[in-house]
Parts: C-alpha cells; structure tokens; sequence
C-alpha cells in the first residue's frame, strides 16, 4: 500500500505553528488522507479527531482506512443482538461500537472505508455515494454498480458492496462507507449471525443482505487500483492534487489528544455499556443425568449492567438460599462473562462443599453465561 | 475557530440592561462589603423552547436515542443534549441557550420533529449578564480593574460550575487560559490558575527552611543569610476545593472479593514466615528457560515453587484439606488443585493448575501460560476459577517481602511469596556471599492446622527450593 509521499516539510512547518485544527492545509478545497494503521479503535479515533478539531470549512476531507478483523455496531445497536460475541472473542476479532448511526458490518484487510468530512452544511451523502461509483465505473466500466435510495451501493442490482452511516455535529459532519473487496465472506456471515435468544429492544436493527466481493467480480482490481480510482475523483470534484497524505493515528504531536479517543472507545462502558436497555426472555434447558430441566430465566440490562434478574428453577433443586444468593449477585453487575464467572465462583466458594450441588451450580452458572 | 461569540439576541440584552441597573444600585448600597453579592435568578428566568434544527438531505422526523441531560440540569452553550438517529445517521445535537433544562418533550425512542420544540431551557438571567462583565464581583483588587473588565465584556466559554468556582476565588474568567473545546474554561484551569497564584506568595523551593548552624567565622555572613533564609510563613489563601466525593454501588469484581473475603473473616488465620535461598533455582532456571522457549512456553518461577509445593502436600496432606461448615469433618482432598492469585485490569482472581501432584514442571508452566492469556483476555472459565484447594500468591512480582495473605475459603492455607532481592549472607565456611534471597509468608487455618505442621511443611518446600536437585528424589 505504498502511495505518493507526503509533503513532509510544510506539513511540519504546518503543525509546529498552529497546533489545532487547519493545519494541514497545503492545498485549497480538499486533503486525501490514509491511516497507516489498521486498529479499527485507533482509526475510529482519527474520525472523531477530525469531527471534533478541524475546520473543514475551507477544506473538506477524505479519509481512507481498513481494519484488520473486527466487528463494528452502530451508535445505538444491541451488540447482542447483532453478532455472535462468543465467537467474536474465540476468534479474537475486536467489537468496536462507532458514533455514527446505522448497522452492523464486519470488517477485515479486504474491505475499505472512506470517510467523507465536511461541514453540516454541506453533508450530502449522494453525491459522495455517486463519486465512489464514477470512480468505480472509470476503471473497470463494464462494472453494474449504483446507488439505492437507501445509501448502499450494489453490485449487479443485487449484491450489497457497500453501507453507509452518518454523523453530525454541531458544525460538522461525517459520512462514511466500507467498500468489500476481498473480505472473508463466510467470517462475516457467521459472525454477523447472532445465536442469542429472547432479547427484546428498541437498539437499531440491523438490515441482512447478499453481499459479494468486488475481486469476485473482476481479480484483475487491487486495492491501490481502487483506492487512487476514488482519490482521483475525489481530487477532480473539489479541484485539487490527487494526492494522498499518510497519517499515522498514535501520532499524538499531529493528533493531539488522539490516544484518549482511542482509549475510551474501547472502554466496556462505551462498547457495551452504550447499548440501549433490553430485556431477555428465555428458557434454558439443561440435561442433568437423566432428565431435562427448563430454567426460565428474566433479565433487564440496561447500561450493559443487569438491572433485574428472575431465575425459575424446580423447588429444591438448589438449596433456596443460593439461587437467591446469585440473583442478588448478578444484580448490579455486567452483562459480561467475564464478571459473572468470577462471581460465580465465589459464590462457589462459600456454599456447603458437595460434588452434587457443585454440579448443579456449575450447569446452571454455565448455562447462564451462555446467554452473555 | 471562533472563540468569541457575541450574543445577538435582543430579548436578552433588554433582560440585561434591566439587572445592570439594579446591580449598580446595590453595588452602591453594599460597597462597603467584601462580599460577593449574587442572585439566584430562578423566578426571573425566561424559558425558551429549543427546537430541533434542521438536519439536512429534507429530513423531517428523527429517533431520539439518548438524552444527555435531565430536567433540572444546568447546561451551557454548546453542551450535548441529546443523540437522534434518522436513517442511519447519527446527530448530536447541542444546546444553544446558558440555562436550566425545565422540560424534555420526548423520551426515548419517540420520534421528534424537525422545527418542533426539543426541550424548555430556562435561560439564567444573571448569567446572560456574562459575569465577566462584573458588576457582581466585589474583588479585593481596584476599582480601576473593575471597570476594566466591564469595558472588555467578551463572553468566555465557561459552565455555570466554573464560573461559580472563579466567583468564589475572585477570578476573573478573562484571565484564565482555557485548554477545553474552542478555548471553554476548565475547572482544572482554575485550580492551575489558582496554584500559579498562590505560587507566586509563596517561595518556590523549601530548601531555604534549613538554617545552617552560626559559627564563630560566619558570624558576619549569618546575619544576612537570616535574611534571606528566614523561614518563610505559608500565607493562608483560602482555596476552595471543589473535589466531590464520589459514591457507586460494589458491584462485580469488587463484590466478588467482598464475599470471598468476608467469608475468610470466619477463619482463625495464623501466619509463619521465613527466608528462602534462591541462588541455586535462579541458576537452574537460567538453563531451563531457553529450553522451554524451544518448546514455546515462557518458564517463570513459579512452576518450581507450585510443583514443590505439592510435594510437599503430600507428606502434610492436612494442608490440602477443606473443614466443613459446622467444623465437624476435614476433607482431605485427593487433587491439588493449586491456584495461582492473579492482578488483571478488573481485578484479583484465582485460576488454579489442576492436578500438580501427576504434572511435571513443564505440565505446569503450560497450563500456568494458558491460564495467564486467558485471564488477561477475561476469557477464564468457570472450571478454571473453582476447585483450587492450596494457593500461592507472587506479590513479589508487584513488589514487597513480607505479607499476611487472607485464605481463600473452602482452603486452609496460602502462601505469598515476596520479591527475590540480592543480599548478603554468610555461607558454611564463614564468607559473605551474593544470595539469591526471597521471604514467604504462609497463612493457615488455625483450627485444623498448628504452628509446627506450617513450619514443617514451610520447612521441606524451602529445602525443595534451596536445593532443586533433591526434587528430583521425590519427583512423581
């Protein structure tokens, strides 16, 4: 991914002057900027930089970046109930919970976002949605690709290449867009499946569709193809040098405060704790020896904390006061594995010392965390 | 970016005109007080309907999501008061008005209309006034200063907290450097602005407290030193401190270790301690380390002090034993299921090595860097979190030498091991020599344990270390 060099000198010369927003202003109209990194929080992080610092009343941005594997729900999404978070955390593929509106996507090496910055003013996600397509059509013109009125882009009038989420703030104002290239299609459909059951909110749904990746289309397309084909045009339509700037988003001298961007957006209080309140309602069934048990199980979470729990068990399967024990545990604590399996635990800990009852709670303490 | 923003609004400034002059009067009236004379402009305030401003691309309705503020609450210009979601998009909208929120006319989740009121603010008369243009503050300092601020009158970013802070203190917000967005006042900033000050009363460094003893020959010099080393008298500034204590529910980790530990309350604890040798395992595990790379695990000490640790168990079996509730039974446990204490981000947990007395060392450092990655992801399960039945806990890897570990029911001993330091000790023939040394601190449950089976036990682990090799004769 090695594109033009950056002037370096004035750039410089830029930051050392003024330390906040426009300091990159070495052409007029518009900058073409790409992350070097691919942490999808750190990335984040440079939107939000831009979003809150900049003046992009005399210069708009664009700004291109990937992620290596990770997951990202919109603002006001139900992680939970949009993608399958056990598997996410086998795989090790990062949650990452954006401030735009919209759905969930998967993101990996083999998919693109662009991000267009400009005032709210002029925020209009159509023309840069009809840019990226131009774009497209100018380098391989046999591609069927165009916009829908709802702001995807698909490929042959029926396979999604494209989603868009927004944001917008007092002055200014983001849009942004992946482009699937080469992503791994069957890591995003299974990932993007969510096995949880009986959760009820009002959290934005997410929109399934077809997907396909542009490389399928044509294999002669790579990256640095596409990502100059939208430089280019992007450099034609506000008038100046298709030039691509490299940013590197841990450089806290140029992006100043940054790191702290990039930190609380991997905060649980953000990642999950955002999630609008939702209720679960199910029924576990759990095989103990020879018979079938079904545990109904009621939970409120709102803040990502569980604000109300009711576990229906057979009287006397558990002695009374421990059930009660874990529900008051629970109460008050992350919806989170990880915090119910230490409390789980102790509660272990301190209840009479018996291989029988140890089984009991531990299946029903397994079978609990399963629904996190 | 702009920083000064002049108010337009022309309602606002006839409300102003108005209070200037009834300031003025008993400005005329109180100057004989130091005091800061202040209204609380709660009944004169007028409330204006925020509406919701346009959003762009024709939108007409959006989802309000999130409110960032509830009915009561002080907001400045600028503020976030809310996040609405159309069509993917995601807006933050701010609040133009200094005031009170009286009325939130949606809740989350209903629609709300473009054009139509968001929310009622109160707009704070007083304030609308900008204190910077100062016909409250009485300040200590001259008349001449005084009105020099009304004549500069620029509105300074600032919340009403902050301001009330600078008010309190007798600053004036104009010469407080902003660091917040578009240059607002920070409460830090005050308090740095009020550290600078008191700075500049008092002496920069202490060093001057120490007066050298008079002599004879200095006699002469020591007058004018006195001078210029008396012992400065701290002038009392009142600094108003304005950190809050802050209250929140135990919950998680924190509760976790509220019961575990409550319920060790219930144990008589007794400890024992001593001092290993570690010179000789240090070696050892010099040699060894590279040859577990190979094999690709990190070899650290603790694989050595678990596996002699159960060694040991095994000749004092009581020690890896549980009492019953009504102490009537002791369980001597089969397995030893050794945990290993660990410090992650959310707290202290206790993943235990199952089966040490059939691991090898090896084994061991294995599964110590499986249960290592998992605790620091989170991702520690249910099984590897119960069933320890001994402990041992590395405090030293954090520092420290001696401890007084807590035992972690259902078990009747622990042991917390401190750092290794380099210290001189005396060798068999009489010489100093550079020993490896490292002190443990053992607690146990003084009503199925005694002192003498602690030491014992804390005596055949010591020579286990102290002499790697003889584990080799007992190693199963």
């Amino acid at each position: 991914m090695v594109l033009q060099s950056f002037k370096n000198c004035l750039w410089v010369s830029c930051v050392l002057r003024v330390p906040k927003a426009c300091f990159w202003s070495t052409a007029s109209g518009g900058l073409i900027i790409q992350s070097v990194s691919n942490d999808v929080y750190q990335n984040l992080a440079v939107e939000d930089w831009i979003h809150d610092h900049m003046d992009l009343e005399k210069q708009q941005v664009l700004f291109l970046w990937r992620n290596s594997p990770a997951v990202v729900i919109g603002r006001h999404q139900n992680p939970w109930q949009e993608c399958n978070l056990r598997l996410l955390r086998q795989k090790n593929i990062k949650l990452a919970r954006r401030r735009s509106g919209g759905g969930t996507v998967y993101h990996d090496l083999g998919n693109i976002n662009l991000t267009f910055f400009t005032t709210r003013k002029k925020y209009e996600r159509m023309e840069n949605l009809k840019l990226v397509v131009k774009a497209l059509k100018a380098l391989r013109p046999q591609l069927d690709v165009h916009v829908t009125d709802r702001y995807d882009i698909l490929l042959d009038r029926q396979y999604k290449i494209s989603g868009t989420a927004a944001k917008l703030g007092r002055t200014s104002a983001y849009h942004h867009c992946t482009l699937l290239c080469n992503a791994d299609k069957f890591v995003l459909s299974s990932v993007l499946k969510s096995p949880y059951e009986g959760l009820k909110s009002n959290a934005t749904p997410s929109v399934p569709a077809s997907v396909k990746n542009l490389f399928e289309e044509d294999p002669s397309l790579t990256y640095e193809m596409l990502l100059d084909a939208i430089a280019k045009e992007y450099a034609v339509q506000h008038q100046i040098d298709q030039h691509i700037t490299l940013i590197n988003p841990a450089d806290e001298t140029l992006l100043p405060g940054i790191s702290n961007k990039a930190k609380e957006l991997q905060t649980w209080e953000w990642v999950y704790g955002k999630t609008p309140k939702f209720s679960i309602s199910t029924c576990l069934s759990m095989a103990y020896k020879d018979s079938v048990l079904d545990v109904k199980v009621n939970m409120d979470v709102k803040h990502g904390r569980i604000e109300v729990c009711n576990i229906d068990l057979p009287e006397q399967w558990l002695p009374p006061g421990l059930c009660s024990e874990l529900v008051k545990s629970l109460t008050g604590s992350k919806f989170c594995p990880n915090e119910t399996t230490t409390l789980v635990a102790t509660l272990l800990r301190v209840c009479p010392q018996d291989d029988e009852l140890h089984s009991r709670w531990s299946l029903l303490c397994e079978n609990m965390i399963r629904l996190m | 970016v702009c920083i000064h923003r002049v108010r337009s609004c022309s309602s606002i400034r006839f409300i102003k005109s108005k209070y200037v002059c009834v300031f003025d009067k008993s400005a005329l009236k109180f100057s004989h007080q130091q005091r800061l004379f202040r209204t609380s402009a709660v009944s004169c305030g007028q409330i204006v309907q925020f509406k919701l401003s346009d959003i762009g691309e024709g939108i007409t309705e959006v989802t309000v999501k999130e409110w960032y503020i509830k009915e009561g609450d002080s907001v400045s210009q600028f503020d976030s008061i809310c996040e609405v979601q159309s069509d993917k998009a995601s807006v933050t909208i701010t609040s133009r008005y200094d005031g009170v929120i009286r009325k939130l006319h949606y809740s989350i989740d209903d629609i709300a209309f473009v054009g139509k009121p968001l929310v009622d603010i109160e707009i704070d008369a007083s304030k609308g006034v900008a204190p910077e243009e100062d016909v409250v503050e009485t300040p200590p300092m001259s008349h001449e200063e005084h009105t020099h601020q009304e004549i500069k009158g620029h509105k300074t970013l600032a919340t009403p907290a902050v301001r009330r802070l600078a008010m309190e203190n007798n600053i004036k917000l104009s010469e407080v450097v902003g660091t917040g967005k578009d240059n607002r006042i920070l409460k830090e900033d005050i308090l740095n602005y009020l550290a600078k000050q008191t700075g500049a009363i008092l002496p920069p460094s202490p060093k001057a407290e120490i007066v050298p003893p008079l002599r004879k020959t200095e006699a002469v010099p020591a007058a004018p030193k006195d001078k210029a080393h008396k012992i400065p008298v701290p002038v009392s500034r009142p600094i108003a401190f304005s950190g809050k204590d802050k209250t929140e529910p135990v919950t998680g980790f924190q509760k976790a270790m509220v019961k575990t530990m409550s319920a060790a309350l219930k144990i008589p604890h007794f400890g024992y301690s001593d001092e290993i040798d570690l010179t000789q395992l240090v070696q050892l595990r010099e040699e060894l380390k590279p040859l577990a790379e190979i094999r690709g695990v990190r070899l650290s000490f603790m694989p050595f002090f678990i596996k002699a640790a159960s060694l040991g168990l095994l000749q004092y079996p009581i020690l890896n034993a549980s009492l019953d509730e009504n102490c009537q039974n002791v369980t001597y446990k089969a397995s030893h299921n050794i945990g290993v204490a660990m410090d992650t981000e959310q707290g202290l947990i206790v993943p235990n090595v199952k089966n040490v007395q059939v691991c090898s060392v090896f084994d061991i450092a294995v599964e110590l860097n499986r249960l290592q990655s998992l605790g620091s992801a989170g991702q520690l399960g249910t099984s590897d979190l119960t069933g320890g039945t001994f402990t041992l806990s590395n405090i030293g890897t954090i520092g420290g030498t001696y401890a007084k570990p807590v035992i972690l029911p259902p078990e009747v001993a622990i042991g917390a091991l401190g750092k290794i330091q380099v210290l001189p000790r005396f060798n068999g023939k009489g010489e100093v020599f550079k020993a490896q040394i490292m002190n443990v601190s053992w607690s146990a449950d003084h009503r199925i344990i005694d002192g003498a089976t602690m030491a014992q036990f804390s005596n055949l682990w010591k020579s286990y270390l102290e002499n790697p090799a003889s584990m080799l004769l007992d190693l199963k």
